[in-house]
């Protein structure tokens, strides 16, 4: 098992370490980063989240990656989208995904979600071949609105989430109406749980998104563009809400984006995918005019604006600009980019 | 106009009826609860062209001479089937529809013109009528709703899923293309029911309009159901009850009926957005969505 942290293998249950939504009936061992005040990793520690051992806890191996991708490729016909992709994506890590449209972002999601095999290399998902459907594997898609008329509540939509899949009548158990309601509750959509879908506004709908796709507490979260038509607010919020989760619940997050800005602050490594291959690493070591002009085979200048990283001279936008954020943000998010300062 | 209506002997004639009245009532339930999914897919369209495959299965099934309800079950399934199988985006769906629609409306002509049978018969496939279920043909309704009912209960949640959400509902392995197919077969079915009571210009009224009015005025999953077999059990029988004290066939009564119904839930939808339905964020779930309009709805 390879991994590409140190890991201390001392097993201790962290206080306050059942997770709610799950209510200790599963077990599971993960570890978990912990970041010190100025963002920096202080170290790793294992914990339990189990209150009741079952034998796959004392037994079953400790579970060292979220997801784990090796010589992965994806190709269709002669056309490679990548290829030779090796990755250890350990529990609490947030990955962007970033590059240009085309380039195989989605297709890789496709293939964690076991909708799409690969043409070469494995691909596990919390140390097993993934599989479609697995509720291990939360999906947050884009934000797109929902018919008026569409008879469901957000609640409903959360439910769905648990059970959708599931074929027959049966009544929901006690257990799942309150892990329904938790989860509602922790991306703040108490409020509206039981408004018509169709009436809420955009970033609502997303953060019951993001309620239905923790609702089944996922190892991993993968999420779609989830930020695109957000307003500015909205995009924060939905991005603090997985931020929150997955310092909380160790769960790995693969965020595909077009634009790393508003996240910028939260993500650990960055997958750019482009024509020229691939590149992984922290957005300091991807996010530079080397890297990317390499990427993309001609020259592309990466520029560090207040916090902020703009990419000049892409082939494949008009404007030869990527990762761009006219709108000014919050004055408190300008200096928050931690990492974006040294990407030049 | 003062003999639209005679009320003389009204209990003989219920006598009489008694068997469209029981599958009127299948109707209504199986149609209001198809129909909730007719609306979440918007289907209407290929509820439209099945119908007039199914009129063409019934009045072959006249010409022959072999069972009306077979023929239109036949005609509704083998419509169904195409439609699902050949059109699983909506796009390609309407156009194979367009192409069949007035195909089966043709064919249908054509049986009906060879035919030499009572002209009532004929008339009644395509405006519906009142006393031409028998004890036989009641058994294939029996039998056909329980098939659909049955079928809905089994696909329901994961259809539910895959028509609101479907991009997730796919990650979460439900699958979209299977539950297509299955539920087309199955609205195929209701509607060859459909035919044989309102016939098969006016399946719609029974099967899209009562869900439609159901959605304007609840957003539960639990209520939109039940309020939409409420509209179509309203719709179809009293059609009936009504119909059976005048000279013309049911079709516009049950229409009718329906069709009011969809105004009134139109109204009530109309004044409470004017007041506010997403009260939420000031009184968060002070309104329960839906339970006041069933009421006003029904009555």
């Amino acid at each position: 098992m390879t991994t590409s942290f140190p890991l201390r293998t001392a097993r201790e249950t962290a206080p306050g370490a059942v997770d709610p939504l799950r209510g200790g009936e599963t077990s599971l061992t993960a570890a978990r980063v912990h970041r010190g005040p100025g963002g920096t990793r202080t170290g790793w520690r294992t914990w339990t989240r189990s209150s009741r051992p079952s034998p796959r806890g004392i037994l079953g191996p400790v579970t060292t990656s979220a997801l784990s991708l090796r010589g992965a490729g994806m190709a269709f016909g002669d056309r490679v989208l990548w290829s030779g992709l090796d990755l250890e994506l350990q529990p609490g890590e947030f990955l962007a995904v970033l590059g240009p449209n085309g380039a195989g972002k989605s297709t890789l999601l496709k293939a964690v979600l076991g909708q799409q095999p690969l043409s070469e290399g494995e691909l596990l998902v919390a140390d097993r071949a993934t599989r479609r459907g697995s509720d291990r594997i939360g999906y947050v898609p884009q934000q797109k609105s929902m018919d008026a008329a569409t008879p469901l509540r957000a609640r409903d939509l959360v439910a769905l989430g648990i059970d959708g899949h599931r074929w027959g009548p049966r009544r929901r158990t006690a257990d799942e109406r309150r892990r329904i309601d938790e989860a509602l509750a922790a991306v703040g959509a108490t409020g509206y749980a039981d408004a018509p879908l169709g009436l809420l506004s955009g970033g609502e709908q997303q953060r019951v998104r993001i309620a239905q796709a923790l609702a089944t507490d996922p190892t991993l979260l993968l999420c779609d563009e989830p930020l695109l038509s957000l307003d500015l607010r909205h995009q924060r919020a939905v991005a603090d809400m997985i931020d929150r989760r997955r310092s909380e619940h160790a769960t790995a997050v693969v965020f595909v984006t077009h634009e790393i800005n508003p996240v910028l602050d939260l993500v650990d490594r960055v997958l750019y995918i482009a024509a020229g291959g691939h590149r992984i690493g922290t957005p300091a070591e991807v996010l530079t005019s080397a890297t990317l002009s390499d990427l993309y085979r001609t020259p592309v200048d990466v520029l560090n604006v207040r916090g902020r990283v703009v990419v000049v001279g892409t082939p494949d936008e008009p404007g030869g600009c990527t990762h761009h954020e006219l709108t000014p943000q919050p004055l408190e998010r300008q200096t928050a980019g931690r990492r974006g300062g040294g990407a030049a | 106009m003062d003999r639209l209506f005679v009320f003389d002997d009204y209990g003989a004639l219920l006598g009489l009826v008694h068997n469209s009245l029981i599958a009127a009532a299948l109707l209504g339930v199986v149609g209001g609860l198809v129909g909730v999914f007719v609306q979440m897919r918007d289907m209407q369209f290929a509820v439209h062209g099945i119908s007039e495959l199914s009129f063409a299965g019934a009045a072959g099934a006249l010409l022959l001479g072999g069972s009306v309800a077979l023929g239109s079950v036949i005609g509704s399934v083998l419509a169904a089937a195409l439609i699902g199988g050949l059109g699983v985006r909506a796009r390609d769906r309407n156009s194979v529809i367009g192409v069949l629609m007035p195909f089966g409306l043709g064919l249908g002509v054509l049986f009906l013109a060879l035919y030499e049978g009572r002209a009532a018969n004929k008339f009644g496939l395509l405006t519906g009528q009142i006393v031409a279920v028998d004890t036989v043909r009641l058994g294939w309704l029996i039998g056909v709703s329980v098939v659909v009912l049955a079928g809905m209960a089994v696909i329901w949640r994961p259809l539910m899923f895959t028509s609101v959400d479907p991009e997730v509902a796919a990650a979460r392995g439900v699958p979209a293309g299977a539950l297509s197919i299955a539920f087309t077969l199955l609205l195929g079915l209701a509607v060859s029911l459909a035919v044989q009571v309102v016939g098969a210009l006016l399946v719609l009224s029974l099967l899209v309009t009562p869900a439609a009015a159901a959605f304007r005025v609840t957003a539960s999953p639990v209520l939109a159901p039940v309020l939409s077999t409420v509209f179509a059990l309203v719709s179809a029988v009293g059609g009936i009850l009504l119909a059976l004290g005048g000279t013309i066939p049911i079709s516009p009564f049950v229409t009718t009926i329906s069709f009011t119904i969809y105004l009134v839930c139109r109204a009530v939808s109309a004044r409470r957005r004017r007041t506010g339905w997403g009260s939420r964020g000031t009184e968060p779930a002070s309104a329960p969505v839906g339970s006041e309009p069933s009421a006003a709805a029904v009555g």
